[in-house]
């Protein structure tokens, strides 16, 4: 059996879907940051793939995963930062609760 | 002739105005008040020179060789030119009633804010709260009158004809704490605006067919016996001539147009001189204090009804008409006013109805008066009971005041027997009296008898009438008089002093006006004030038998007065009780206000005003409401969209992707 692309995109895609259930459903935002990697990382997969199985000479996909891999971290970092100062001040990281700003 | 000393006339009050209205909270009472007598005084003295100068300097400018008496503009500036024919000029004019005026004015308001030193404090030295507002404004309508005599033209007097208005508000509203003061200032500035527009109106009728606003052209017309030296006119009277006489002038409702814009502007006469129907905001201005109602609402403001029609009078010559609605309106106010002013309690009420009288007594002499009858004698007596009126009503005015002072009450009841505690007072105040009624050498004898015998060359009806008005007059003022001075002892309340004569500032006015009172008689008035500048020899139409009829008359209803005035008896009741439904009449003043409330209050307000003011709220303002409420509730209904919860929108975004994307998918298929 021959492995082709499509075994790599349905697991990339059923991360990414998972990833925009999390993301609409979950309240907690440790949860709802975890859901924007999952999608994020989807994304990444597929860059993966589609360098892999259509362009195999080149590594543009490649490089534009790694970079895609270092800004995420950052991201996270930043994310991460800002809910704990979030917490810090209300003792919460329920999102829906976070309205105090908006009148 | 110098324009400096016109200019200063004008400009000291106003000045004055200005200066204690912005600064007079920041200087002591007594420098606010002295200041502003001193301004007036200054006044005083420029106008008496002019006036002087007018009369007897014998310059060319102001009298022709043969002795007629010219008008002279001492200037006349453009002030606001909109077209070519539409420009209107502010300047000073100098004629025998503007001088004669200015001399009243000056005098009067002198007297006043002497007077007022004394008068604005109370027993104790202590001024009354607004004291320098009082003097401000005093000096705001010495200059609003001053302008609104001199004014060259009919719409500088309009301008100066609401400024008097408004000082008049301002001045009976004084006590402005007081609810009755605030609502009588009202009543009056609404009841003269009401007139006005009739006036505005007239105005804008005669300027628009005669293309001129100015009194020299307006008055130039072509009437028997008006000479030319008393046109000075740039332009010609043949086109004022050529609209009144030709038969191309359009009628509306059976009048010309020169009757209807010559009615129109006696209406604003009749609202500013207290005439019948208009009557109503007069005896509601007392409310103010003592020395405005002597200036402004008996001696000067009050007149200027009189004086607009004795301004325009060549023009009413022309028309008939006008001059008998004038004749028939003066003659009903004079005897109304008369009987009202023989039952009121309030002494400046009765006052103020004697006012309202003799003002019309000018009015009918006004009426009444043409060239043929007399030489136009109906004239020049309405001038000269102007002037004399004005001396001895602002006498009993401020005689009134001091009495007021002395006692804290505006009732006779609380007076009585006073003659031996306010001595000063109560001879000025007789003076007063015997002026009023027309008593030989005193000032009204020769006023009145003059207004009479215009009368009797008018008509014998209107002779008898205002004959009866001149006896009601002496009367009223006896009964005053007595019932102040006399009737019994007067007892003085527990705990108070007696009352006394006043300080010299209130003395010394009242003194000198009681002295002009006896003396302004024997000026040879038609010498200098005649309806067409020639002068006029009064003795040659004197009648005896008028005087002396005139003269019987008042010694009578002074005889009257006395009887059942003079010691306390039941004269008075029994009278009243003989006549109990004219009597309650009198005493209500003929239902007039509560005829004004009636047509205010249940036909005006209820009927016009309330469908008015229910189609503005529901209808005009119900539409521009619901614009805003279904504004205001679709934005209610979208605004949860913007609910600021990220994972809202992405949940709409997925969807609307979804969506789209299933579109496309089912279009390319």
């Amino acid at each position: 059996m021959e492995i082709t692309a499509i075994y790599y995109l349905i697991p990339s895609l059923i991360m990414f879907c998972c990833g925009v259930y999390g993301f609409i459903t979950r309240k907690n935002m440790i949860a709802m940051l975890i859901s924007l990697e999952l999608m994020l990382n989807a994304v990444d997969v597929n860059f993966v793939v589609f360098n892999r199985f259509l362009f195999p000479g080149q590594m543009e996909g490649m490089f534009f995963t790694l970079f895609a891999i270092a800004i995420a971290a950052a991201e996270t970092a930043l994310a991460i930062a800002i809910i704990i100062n979030i917490f810090r001040s209300t003792k919460n990281v329920d999102v829906s609760g976070l309205n105090e700003m908006k009148f | 002739m110098d324009i400096t000393i016109p200019i200063l006339i004008l400009a000291i009050p106003l000045f004055m105005f200005i200066f204690l209205g912005l600064l007079g909270g920041k200087m002591s009472h007594k420098l606010a008040g002295t200041l502003g007598t001193l301004g007036m005084g200054v006044t005083l003295v420029l106008a008496y020179t002019t006036a002087f100068t007018y009369f007897f300097s014998g310059s060319a400018d102001f009298i022709t060789a043969g002795g007629d008496r010219l008008q002279y503009l001492v200037f006349n500036q453009t002030w606001l030119a909109f077209t070519k024919s539409l420009v209107i000029k502010l300047g000073f004019l100098l004629d025998p009633i503007s001088a004669m005026m200015l001399v009243v004015i000056t005098t009067i308001s002198f007297m006043v804010h002497l007077y007022s030193l004394g008068y604005m404090r109370d027993h104790h030295g202590v001024y009354e709260r607004g004291f320098q507002r009082f003097y401000a404004f005093l000096s705001l309508f010495s200059f609003s009158m001053l302008g609104l005599v001199v004014a060259t033209n009919i719409f500088q007097m309009y301008i100066f004809w609401e400024l008097v208005g408004a000082s008049s508000y301002l001045l009976i509203g004084f006590y402005y704490i007081k609810p009755s003061a605030v609502s009588a200032s009202k009543k009056a500035f609404i009841v003269t605006r009401f007139a006005d527009l009739g006036f505005l109106i007239g105005i804008l009728v005669l300027s628009f067919y005669t293309g001129t606003f100015d009194f020299t052209q307006l008055t130039s017309v072509p009437v028997e016996g008006l000479n030319d030296v008393y046109r000075v006119s740039e332009g010609t009277a043949e086109g004022i001539l050529n609209i009144f006489q030709t038969s191309a002038a359009p009628v509306f409702m059976g009048g010309s147009v020169l009757t209807w814009a010559l009615v129109l502007i006696f209406m604003g006469g009749m609202g500013k001189s207290a005439m019948l129907p208009l009557h109503i905001w007069l005896p509601d201005a007392m409310e103010g204090p003592t020395p405005v109602s002597a200036l402004i609402h008996a001696a000067t403001m009050v007149v200027a009804g009189v004086y607009l029609v004795a301004r325009l009078f060549p023009l009413y010559l022309m028309e008939e008409t006008a001059l008998e609605i004038i004749t028939v309106v003066g003659a009903l106010t004079a005897f109304y006013a008369a009987m009202v002013a023989c039952t009121q309690v309030d002494i400046k009420r009765v006052l103020a109805f004697s006012t309202i009288s003799q003002i019309a007594f000018m009015m009918v002499s006004l009426g009444v008066a043409r060239p043929e009858i007399h030489e136009g004698l109906g004239y020049m007596a309405s001038m000269f009971h102007l002037f004399t009126h004005a001396m001895f009503k602002a006498l009993l005015f401020l005689g009134a005041g001091a009495l007021i002072h002395a006692i804290g009450s505006n009732d006779y009841t609380a007076m009585h027997g006073l003659r031996k505690y306010m001595p000063i007072t109560h001879w000025t105040f007789l003076i007063g009296c015997l002026a009023i009624a027309g008593i030989i050498p005193f000032s009204g004898f020769f006023s009145k008898d003059e207004i009479l015998s215009a009368c009797v060359g008018y008509d014998w009806v209107a002779y008898a009438w205002m004959s009866m008005v001149a006896g009601l007059t002496a009367f009223y003022m006896f009964r005053l008089y007595y019932l102040i001075f006399w009737w019994k002892e007067h007892k003085i309340p527990e705990g108070h002093h007696a009352p006394h004569d006043q300080p010299w500032t209130m003395s010394l006015p009242l003194i000198i006006l009681a002295a002009i009172s006896c003396v302004a008689g024997f000026i040879p008035f038609g010498k200098l004030v005649s309806w067409n500048g020639e002068p006029y020899d009064f003795m040659a139409h004197f009648d005896w038998s008028v005087a002396g009829v005139s003269l019987t008359v008042a010694v009578l209803a002074i005889a009257l007065a006395t009887v059942m005035y003079r010691k306390e008896n039941n004269l008075p009741e029994k009278f009243k009780a003989a006549v109990p439904a004219l009597w309650r009449w009198c005493y209500h003043r003929f239902y007039w206000d509560e005829l004004y409330m009636f047509i205010t209050h249940k036909i005006i307000f209820n009927g016009i005003c309330r469908p008015i003011a229910w189609f503005d709220r529901h209808i005009i303002d119900g539409t521009m409401d619901s614009f805003a409420t279904i504004t205001n509730k679709a934005s209610e209904l979208i605004r949860p969209l913007q609910s600021g919860q990220i994972q809202f929108y992405v949940w709409i975004y997925l969807i609307g992707a979804l969506l789209l994307g299933t579109i496309t998918a089912i279009c390319l298929i």
